[in-house]
């Protein structure tokens, strides 16, 4: 698998995305997360409001997509790339995300959120 | 009596069944577009969305039959629609490409049977979005375009090809030249299958560049978009735009986020086509007025059992 690092860049509204150098996020927490027909693992991403956090998006199958309307976060996860984002939650809150390219019958249920707890 | 009379005597009946909707091209004066001043009566045509040809499973386990009590429903309309459009998800989306052009097919075959001496296509996402409307193009022709029909501007946007929910800069360009020769004030109708806004991007209820699109129509007067994909309707307006969307004909969806997820409502054994429905829009002699009239398929005399066909 190619190991491809993908920044990401977003407004911050309750949760911060902003750029890393690779030092930095060698000392923060990585959470994998997979993406396939017709689920992601984890469903539901556990943060804590403070901790950076960096999300290792993959894919098992085909391309798909990772979208958290409430973070302005729409990125697409390419089969035999990493997609990373660096999240550090400012606030408990709850926020859904889901599956942005459609990929066939139950893309509907291709959901999943983001707990920030406190 | 012509159709046309007729056709106005049925709608000052309306209320005992359909729901009415006065539309978005309020404010209306006559004679706006008509340079020969000549006085035109009014026409109506239907709008069935999301028949979801193909689909099985618990949501509507009359599936095999609903597409075609619809056909029969209109057909028992006792003056005929000017054309019939289909705002999108004809079929029901599968990653076997044969059994893509099957559904397609057989949708085709079973429409056959409409009344209505015109009907418009545009794709659903899952017409379109498994291969970019390839086998949808084979079948039903271009996935956006436009035409004109008795004083008003009807331009079809597909928002689904891409997979990703966007129109693309390329059919915006198409957009914006299609509309230029248009004064502001020309009554335009607008068919799409998602929401042009973003009425609920949570559940997937939008449109990555929608709001591009919106901005192009924003110059204009008199815009109605008409579009499906949520299963039900709704009625919003951004700006002066009024957008409406449709009942579908497989299966009702909950309100937007008013629930966790966006799970079809259940089936009910008791009330086997709840929710499903199609609709009636007439457009008045000024052409700036639209009539909204909802029709259920639940007790219309068509939603009788139809003979299954295997599908």
């Amino acid at each position: 698998m190619m190991r491809g690092t993908h920044w990401m860049l977003a407004p911050s509204l309750a949760v911060i995305l902003a750029a890393a150098t690779s030092d930095v996020a060698a000392q923060e927490k990585v959470i994998a997360v997979t993406a396939e027909r017709f689920k992601f693992t984890p469903g539901v991403i556990q943060l804590k409001v403070g901790e950076p956090v960096v999300l290792e998006l993959t894919s098992l199958d085909r391309k798909h997509g990772f979208q958290v309307p409430d973070l302005k976060i729409d990125e697409t996860i390419e089969p035999g790339k990493v997609t990373r984002l660096r999240i550090v939650p400012d606030k408990a809150a709850t926020y859904d995300f889901h599956c942005s390219i459609f990929c066939g019958s139950g893309h509907e249920e291709m959901a999943g959120q983001i707990v920030v707890s406190p | 009596m012509n159709e046309l009379k007729g056709r106005r005597e049925f709608m000052q009946l309306l209320g005992l069944g359909g729901v009415v909707f006065a539309s978005g091209l309020a404010g209306a004066c006559t004679n706006i577009l008509r340079k020969s001043g000549e006085a035109e009566d009014d026409f109506f045509f239907v709008q069935l969305s999301d028949t979801h040809w193909g689909f099985k499973g618990p949501p509507n386990p009359e599936a095999a039959n609903t597409l075609k009590q619809a056909v029969q429903a209109v057909n028992a309309l006792p003056i005929q629609p000017d054309f019939i459009v289909f705002t999108g998800d004809l079929t029901h989306t599968t990653d076997d490409e044969a059994e893509r052009n099957r559904r397609m097919r057989e949708f085709k075959a079973i429409v056959a049977d409409l009344k209505a001496p015109v009907r418009r296509y545009m794709p659903g996402e899952h017409d379109a979005s498994l291969d970019w409307g390839k086998a949808f193009q084979e079948h039903f022709g271009p996935t956006h375009y436009s035409f004109d029909h008795k004083g008003i501007h009807f331009a079809v946007i597909d928002n689904v090809s891409d997979p990703g929910a966007a129109i693309g800069d390329a059919q915006l360009d198409w957009l914006l030249a299609d509309l230029k020769p248009l004064r502001p004030e020309a009554p335009i109708v607008i068919f799409t299958h998602r929401p042009l806004f973003d009425l609920a991007p949570q559940w997937d209820w939008a449109t990555k560049d929608g709001s591009k699109a919106i901005d192009l129509l924003q110059h204009y007067k008199h815009v109605t978009v008409f579009y499906g994909h949520i299963h039900q309707e709704h009625h919003f307006k951004t700006g002066e735009i009024a957008h409406h969307a449709a009942t579908s004909l497989i299966f009702p969806l909950p309100a937007p986020l008013s629930q966790p997820k966006r799970a079809p409502v259940p089936w009910d054994p008791a009330h086997p086509r709840r929710g499903l429905g199609f609709r009636e829009i007439t457009v008045d002699e000024s052409r700036l007025v639209l009539t909204l009239k909802q029709d259920a398929l639940e007790g219309t005399a068509a939603a009788q059992p139809a003979a299954a066909t295997g599908s």
